[in-house]
This record gives C-alpha cells, structure tokens and sequence, in this order.
C-alpha cells in the first residue's frame, strides 16, 4: 500500500516506474526506491524462509542492519533488501535458507 | 582541499553538527556514512521538535536534516557515502567498505557518531513479517512512503511510540491500542494527548503475550500484567491487526567504540553501556571523541549539541581555534545542553551524564 497524499509529507513526487520481478511475478516500483519498500507497497510480507524450521521473516529494522529482509537479488543471495535500490528488470527470489532458493537444494540445510 | 583532519563517522544528527563546526573553525573534514544520503534519522521525523528557539523548536527535523546538509556544504565538509566503517585500528587507523573495495585510512582525529539501534521484544510469534520495530515503521511510512500494514499494535509508550502511533494514523493506518509495561506513560504528555484524542487507547500495565498468524501477522494477544510484570490470568484480549510495532528503546550502536578501546560505563537511563567522555566529548582515548545517541541515548537535539561540542574541541586540538575562543563557543554549547536536560523527562539524563563524566575522569 502506497502512501499517495500524507497530510505532512504531501504528495509522493513522480518518479520513473520500473518493473521487478519477484519470483516469477511482474511487481512495479520506482526506480531508486529500495527493493523491501516496493515488495510492502505489492503486499508482500515474507522475504525468506530460515533454514532450521523454515519460519517466515520480513522486514524488520529497515535499516540494513537486522538481516531479516534479505532475498536473493539477480541471483545473488543474502542481500539487503531494505538498502538495496531497485533497478529495472531485477530478477528477486524469496530465500530458502541461507543461500537457496525455493527450488534450489540448499547445502546448510542439512 | 588537502588531506582530511577529521574523520566523521556517521552522517545523522551528531555527526552533521560535529562535522559542520570542525570545518567552519577550518579543519578539513570528512563524514563517511554508510547510506545513499546523510542526515541520519532526521528525514523521518516528520514532528516538530521541542525546545527553546535556539534548539530550532518548532522545526519539523525534516527541516533540520536539510538545513544541516546545506550548512555542511557551505562549510567545506566532504562526505563519503555508501561506505561502512568495518573496523577501527591502533593508530587511529579505519577500515572502509566502499561499494567495490576496501580501503585502510589513517585519521588525526576520529569523531564517532554511529547513533543507535533499535531494542527488539521477545515474546511468541515476535518473529513473523509484521513484527517490526516503530523505528522500522517510520522508516517506511514517512521515507519510503508505503504503509506496512492497515491497523497495528504499539508496544510501548515512551516518546518514539507515541510519536509513530501518531504518525501511522497521519499515513492512513489504523492503530488499535498502545500497550506498556510500565504503570504509567513514558513520553511528553502532548504527545500522550494528541494520540488519545486520536482515538487510540493507552494501554499501561499491559504487554504483548503473542503475534498470531499463519505467513504473516493476524492477531495479537495482549494481557494486564500485575506488579511482578506477570500477566493476569483471565485478561487477555485478541486485537486483529496486522502490524505489531517495538518501540521498546534503543541502545549505542557501540561497536566501534568498542572495537578501539575506550573505555565504557553502564548507564541505563543513557541505554546501557556508553562509552564515557570528558566534557569536550572527547572518549577515553586521546584525539576518539563520541557524540549523539552512541554517547547515550537522548533526542536529535541534545546529539546535535554534543556534535557541536566535539567538533568545536577537535578543531581546538588541530590548533584552528585558541583556547580563549573554543572555551567561549563551547560554554555555549554546554548550557544549551543543561537547558535541555531538565524537568522530569531529562533530569534523569542529566544526573547518568555526570556519571559519565567522572568515570571519565578515573584513570
């Protein structure tokens, strides 16, 4: 959920629209914005999945400093999703673990 | 521009200040900031500050954080962005992450203004996405404009939840209840008011028990708690809200602080272990000053005082200001600060800043 007007703030300045896409799925953004922000703005709330019980985690501090947010990032794992600007046609996977994505096997898992 | 005199480390309120006051004496100055920008946390307090005229009262710190970007500027302060401090090293030496390499830099003077970190709560389902810190909160709403959820929980009633209780209901949001622990309301009164007359209850004497939901938050479970901190069998009650936010305090970001040397105090109405300083902000350790959260956790505007002050002695130290000006300025300086740590909310503050001032003076 985007914030369009804020009775403080005003209203959200045009920026360029760019598209992501988010294990598989077309999301849109704005070109700068940090990934975490346009995942919350598309209702998405889970990032990863630990790799001992495979529990949920999302945004946590926004940071950059908690690590709860991390998603793999045109294939690379682990990165920080809250201080990580979005670019057009990055490629972002939930993470499994502490490396895999969903249909990777993921070697700390065992 | 020459070699750079003083390093900066942290870009937000007390190293901002600390950095403009150093340059404008005529030190060369530098501030590395591991963020896109620097101005810290300023750009989300979207609240007017209190204060006297001279604290910049009624400024929203919004307008803070430009003004000091413009006046650092105007001052010759260099910064170095997207860049981390990994490390600190005998001789004054940092260690740098830059966003392709590594680099090992010598520093005369090192100010350290890293600020602080959130405290986070552990209670059942505190893990699930939705269960974030109001620091977390405020960064979305007001920074990157998106709303994590449409109706919350606030834990804790100290200045920060109330402050993001308020804010959130200005996004669009919907708070259902603030929580704290304690027998009575931490934060400003206006504050308290402003949110009640909002429609959000205070709830005091009640905690968290639970976050419930399947992916993500659903519900949160909250009880009355008796004067043990134990919750009262038979009261508890199930909110349906999305969002549960932490506002339960904040500790130094110390590590660096740490990592050097200095020496350290545990103080916990200052946030725990501060690293202890004289009275020009100057750490255990010769040409280290602390300023801001890291020097114990207060607001923007004492950490931009304690930022003035360590730079105003730095630049003394570099030889750019004679003792008769620097100790003029700094007087200055130190009773602004006495100014805005009185009354009930800062005499406590005042009293655990002397503490720190005498383990200090223990050799």
């Amino acid at each position: 959920m985007r914030i369009e007007d804020h009775p403080i703030l005003g209203k959200t300045e045009r920026r360029k629209r760019i598209t992501l896409k988010v294990d598989g799925e077309a999301v849109s953004a704005f070109e700068g914005e940090n990934i975490a922000a346009a995942l919350i703005a598309s209702g998405r709330r889970v990032f990863r999945y630990t790799a001992k019980r495979g529990e949920p985690r999302g945004v946590f501090c926004a940071l950059g400093r908690c690590t709860d947010c991390v998603m793999i990032v045109n294939g690379q794992p682990n990165v920080r999703t809250c201080v990580t600007p979005a670019r057009n046609g990055m490629v972002i996977q939930t993470q499994v673990g502490r490396r895999g994505g969903e249909d990777t096997h993921d070697l700390e898992m065992e | 521009m020459g070699k750079t005199e003083i390093y900066v480390v942290g870009g937000g309120s007390a190293g901002m200040a600390a950095a403009i006051e150093a340059a404008r004496a005529g030190a060369k100055v530098t501030v590395i900031d591991e963020n896109e920008r620097p101005g810290g946390q300023l750009f989300k307090q979207i609240h007017k500050f209190f204060g006297s005229g001279v604290h910049r009262a009624g400024t929203r710190g919004v307008q803070i954080g430009r003004a000091l970007l413009k006046e650092a500027e105007e001052a010759g302060v260099k910064t170095r962005l997207n860049t981390v401090v990994y490390g600190i090293y005998p001789g004054k030496r940092l260690g740098l992450i830059c966003e392709d390499h590594t680099e090992e830099l010598a520093s005369p003077i090192i100010i350290l203004a890293t600020g602080a970190s959130e405290n986070a709560l552990a209670f059942t389902g505190w893990t699930l996405p939705g269960v974030m810190g109001a620091g977390a909160t405020q960064t979305l709403i007001n920074i990157n404009r998106v709303l994590p959820g449409r109706r919350a929980l606030m834990v804790g009633a100290g200045n920060v939840g109330l402050i993001v209780t308020y804010q959130l209901l200005q996004a669009g949001a919907d708070v259902a209840a603030i929580v704290e622990g304690l027998p009575y309301i931490g934060g400003y009164g206006v504050h308290a008011s402003k949110v009640r007359r909002a429609g959000v209850p205070i709830l005091t004497s009640h905690t968290v028990l639970r976050a419930e939901g399947n992916e993500s938050v659903e519900r949160a479970v909250i009880a009355l708690m008796d004067e043990k901190w134990q919750p009262v069998a038979g009261t508890e009650e199930v909110l349906e809200v999305d969002t549960i936010c932490l506002a339960v305090g904040l500790s130094p970001l110390a590590e660096l602080a740490w990592m050097a040397g200095c020496r350290f105090s545990y103080l916990p109405a200052l946030g725990g272990w501060v690293p202890v300083h004289d009275e020009n902000m100057e750490s255990s350790l010769q040409g280290i000053y602390v300023a801001g959260d890291l020097a114990g956790i207060e607001e923007a505007s004492t950490a931009m005082e304690e930022g003035r002050l360590a730079g105003l002695s730095a630049a003394e130290a570099l030889g750019y200001l004679s003792l008769e000006v620097a100790e003029a300025r700094k007087i200055e300086v130190r009773e602004r600060l006495a100014a805005l740590r009185i009354g009930s909310f800062g005499d406590g503050r005042a009293i655990a800043k002397r503490e720190l001032l005498r383990a200090r003076c223990k050799k």
